[in-house]
């Protein structure tokens, strides 16, 4: 059923009409235009739809609309508002990115990981971060992304 | 210095406004890149620019944009082409803005990225571009200060003459440089006095990329325009019969549902024209999520197609009827092995070797169709309209799809205008435009501006695979273990994978090739280094194996051959250079400690391979827990010739190896009365981060050669090298791919 939602996204509100079961993902691409968050599977197995919800990592794709009432939302948009999160400045550094698809879903998910693990081990990364695939293969460079910043926090 | 004759056609350096309908450059403002936009922002007037050669603009102001011809799919040559530009034009490769050229064939050289040949074809050309843009400056400058062009210098985009102390920026010399003819004798720097190319740069889309700007052509969107899907057969082998839309058009944002034909019946195909369907069923909504919706209303009725002909590449190809299952396939390609083949290669007496042979080993390889699983899934926007159509297209061949659009649409090429978007990865994938010829018909149909767009699964059981292939290798022995005699034989569904003149062939006095192939509904392309990503598998594994029969080091074992094959090479038709072969093969054994004591306890495999006119040779380190392969260490030595960007194409490197090893674990497409049996990630096995290797060190040979490829060579040997480690950890010897469930 359409009906009309009142979203919040990256500390702004929208209103949306929209069916009450589409996923968060489409809201942000085909209605609200913002594209940085990515379509890659669509079943929750690839993160490259991972956004944040009240400050933790989610797959949008997964996300009804109507679950998101006066909730935060967070996109890759909206992660730091000069666009110089520590972890974006980390992936500059590295030149993490191939193709680059895959990378505003790695960078939400490393964000998230490191705000509630500031200092994660190894293993917390490649447990943290298995949702979220990149087909180029940049996952080493990924993870030395995260430890330099979480040294730089 | 060595002058060289400008031998580029000056089509390569037309300038746009001497073409009618130059605003193929414009309008794409979204697709330019980079911080020097800055400048531009704060300039009060629309910049004037002054063309120098196709992929240079200069304005007054000394804005300088540099055009990037190749489309790009994260291998990184929006920031390597531009480069050899920057060099030979001198500027600061900091301060210049890059932009992604769109197709045009008159202007740009060879637009395909694919076989790994975009540095290696474009290292004159485009190098030329820039010292034919800087000798036009430098004559303008040589003019207006009346001076000989001999006392001129440049330096990061400004002329200087020494001994009046004058100096001037380009752009204060464009727009007279701009009314100049483009030089005929231009002289390129010597290797040696690189300033820019070997160092690295960062990818000039890397800002854009981590704040998730709108560059791909999955994010293009326009005022207007609708989002498209299409319905296909859900097997090989079928049809669709008939449809009732009845249900699916009353769903909400639905705008029409209607069939295409891909291609008109009897259409002469290239070989770039694969689609695995020809008649499918579009649906055309507002949103992606509507036009899914609506997708799961239609009722199709699906019927077996019979056998059908085509000509492709004006060859007559036979594309057989029934449900394909992959237990047949297998069977299938191990009684083709029983058969004799098609002879590709022989040298010496290899029958009468094996006759003699006190021993031999036979050993049959075997791997499965994979699909690419591009991270961006298969996407075009189009719109048509009268007799053009205009697309942002994400595809890796414009040139290969524009004549079959043209053939189909019954418009001149002419009207055909493609923007190239940055891809969510291609490995292949995106140089078969079908998609493109499919949202051209849509629209039209729609008669509206549309977006098409593949799901995940579509792209997943959608066709245009790596076949699943087949080598058996045999090797005889006399009674000292000597190796006498090398037989392979191979073969694949729909193709052989064989290459029949590569390494060990031309190391050996007695050689065979043979190869056979089975004919299959099931579409192919080319994916990451064609047929070499199993041919290394299967070549390098059976190396390994008979240099431990006859108690030889495995580096050692392969440099012996090598050595053959340089000194007194068999047979004329050798495709490798047996002492790059080697540079490699040593680079690695001195990086990796090989032999050393320090790392005896080490599991490590090796392996080496040449293709795409380059070498790679890795050694990989790796353990065994609880049934898992951890890949501890990955040292992968590489010989591309010149390295433009040091540090782009060591993240080439390492992406190579990370999607070697997952696709050696776990790549795996497996078929069940036609369809596929893996729809989605939560079905196909992707290499995820805690798969990865723990370290990748990534060395490149120091030598003077003109770039050969990267993108691809890198990737094949990564096979070998598992398969060899793995038998160094487990003792087992593994024939068949993915290794990843015969572990434990
Ligand atoms: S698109 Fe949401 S997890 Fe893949
Ligand atoms: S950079 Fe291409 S998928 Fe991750």
């Amino acid at each position: 059923m359409i009906k009309k939602f009142t979203l919040r996204i990256n500390k702004k509100t929208y209103t949306v009409e929209a069916d009450e079961n589409m996923p968060l993902l489409w809201v942000l691409r085909d209605v609200l235009d913002l594209k940085g968050t990515k379509y890659g599977c669509g079943v929750g197995s690839c993160g490259a739809c991972t956004v944040h919800l009240n400050g933790i990592a989610v797959r949008s794709c997964q996300l009804p609309i109507s679950s998101l009432a006066n909730q935060n939302i967070t996109t890759i948009e909206g992660l730091a508002e000069k666009g110089d999160h520590p972890v974006q400045k980390a992936w500059l550094d590295l030149d993490v990115a191939q193709c680059g698809y895959c990378q505003a879903g790695q960078i939400m998910s490393a964000a998230a990981l490191l705000k509630s693990n500031p200092r994660p081990s190894e293993e917390d990364i490649d447990n943290f971060m298995s949702g979220n695939i990149c087909r180029c293969g940049t996952y080493t460079r990924i993870k030395k992304a995260i430890q330099q910043a979480a040294a730089k926090k | 210095m060595k002058k060289t004759e400008n031998t580029y056609s000056r089509r390569s350096f037309l300038k746009v406004s001497s073409l009618t309908g130059g605003g193929f450059m414009l309008g794409i403002s979204w697709m330019a890149s980079a911080k020097p936009e800055e400048k531009l922002a704060v300039m009060e007037v629309e910049p004037i620019w002054q063309e120098l050669t196709s992929y240079i603009k200069i304005t007054p102001e000394n804005v300088i944009k540099i055009y990037s011809p190749n489309p790009e799919f994260g291998q990184n040559v929006m920031t390597s082409m531009p480069m050899l530009i920057a060099e030979e034009l001198d500027v600061d490769f900091k301060s210049i803005i890059v932009e992604q050229a769109s197709y045009n064939p008159a202007l740009f050289n060879r637009q395909f990225t694919g076989g790994s040949q975009s540095i290696r074809s474009a290292w004159k050309l485009l190098r030329t571009a820039g010292a034919s843009a800087r000798q036009m400056i430098l004559t303008a400058a040589s003019q207006a200060w009346n001076v000989p062009v001999s006392e001129l210098t440049t330096s990061k985009g400004q002329v200087k003459h020494a001994s009046s102390g004058k100096t001037g920026s380009y752009g204060s010399f464009s727009t007279a440089a701009s009314k100049l003819p483009v030089p005929k004798d231009i002289v390129l720097k010597a290797n040696k006095g690189f300033r820019l190319l070997g160092t690295p740069q960062k990818n000039v889309e890397g800002t854009k990329i981590v704040h998730g700007k709108p560059l791909f052509g999955m994010d293009y969107t326009e005022a207007g325009m609708l989002i498209a899907m299409t319905e296909r057969p859900p097997a090989f082998g079928m049809r669709l019969k008939s449809f009732d839309a009845t249900a699916a058009k009353k769903m909400p944002g639905i705008v029409d549902v209607f069939t295409i034909q891909v291609y008109e019946p009897n259409q002469k195909l290239a070989m770039f024209d694969t689609r695995s369907f020809n008649e499918v069923i579009a649906v055309v909504g507002k949103t992606t999520w509507d036009v899914m919706n609506a997708r799961k209303k239609l009722n199709v009725v699906w019927e077996n197609a019979p056998e059908t002909k085509e000509i492709v590449n004006n060859r007559e190809t036979i594309v057989p009827g029934g449900l394909e299952s992959s237990a047949k396939h297998y069977a299938d390609m191990l009684a083709m092995d029983k058969k004799p083949g098609r002879v590709e290669r022989k040298d010496g007496e290899p029958e009468k070797a094996f006759e003699a042979a006190k021993h031999i080993i036979e050993r049959t390889y075997t791997a499965p169709f994979l699909a690419h699983n591009i991270m961006e899934p298969t996407n075009t926007f189009a719109h048509f309209q009268g007799n053009k159509v205009r697309f942002v297209a994400p595809i890796q061949g414009p040139d290969f799809i524009a004549n079959t659009i043209a053939t189909r649409l019954g418009i001149p090429k002419e009207n055909i205008e493609i923007n190239l978007a940055r891809m969510g990865g291609g490995f292949g994938r995106r140089a078969y435009g079908h998609y493109m010829v499919e949202a051209a018909l849509i629209s039209k149909q729609a008669n509206a501006p549309i977006k098409l767009v593949y799901s995940r699964e579509d792209d997943v059981s959608g066709g245009i695979y790596r076949p699943t292939y087949q080598l058996t290798y045999r090797a005889a022995f006399d009674e000292n273990k000597r190796l006498t005699a090398i037989h392979i034989k191979g073969g694949g569904i729909p193709e052989s994978p064989l290459h029949a003149n590569r390494f060990p062939a031309g190391a050996l006095d007695n050689y065979l090739a043979e190869s056979w192939s089975i004919p299959s509904n099931i579409t192919i392309g080319a994916f990451r280094a064609p047929r070499s990503n199993f041919n290394a598998a299967a070549e390098q594994s059976f190396l390994d194996e008979i240099s431990e029969y006859m108690g030889k080091d495995p580096i050692a074992f392969r440099l012996e051959l090598l050595q053959r094959a340089k000194d007194k090479p068999v047979g004329k038709n050798n495709d490798y250079d047996a002492s790059r072969y080697m540079g490699v093969l040593e680079l690695v054994r001195d990086k990796s400690g090989w032999g050393k004591p320090e790392n005896a306890n080490k599991k490590r495999g090796v392996a080496a391979y040449f293709c795409h006119n380059s070498y790679a040779a890795q050694v990989i380190d790796l353990h065994v827990k609880d049934g898992q392969v951890i890949v501890d260490h990955v040292i992968s030595a590489v010989d591309c010739g010149v390295v433009v960007n040091p540090e782009g194409a060591k993240n080439m490197a390492e992406g190579a190896a990370i999607d070697g090893i997952g696709n050696a674990l776990f790549g795996n497409l497996t078929f069940t009365e036609g369809r596929t049996d893996q729809k989605n990630f939560d079905t196909y096995r992707m290499i995820r981060h805690h798969e990865a290797p723990k370290k990748i060190d990534v060395h490149f040979v120091a030598n003077e050669v003109d770039p050969t490829g990267l993108g691809e060579p890198p990737f094949p040997p990564i096979f070998g090298a598992m398969a060899n480690a793995i038998y160094q950890a487990t003792g087992k010897r593994l024939y068949k791919q993915p290794f990843g469930n015969q572990i434990g």
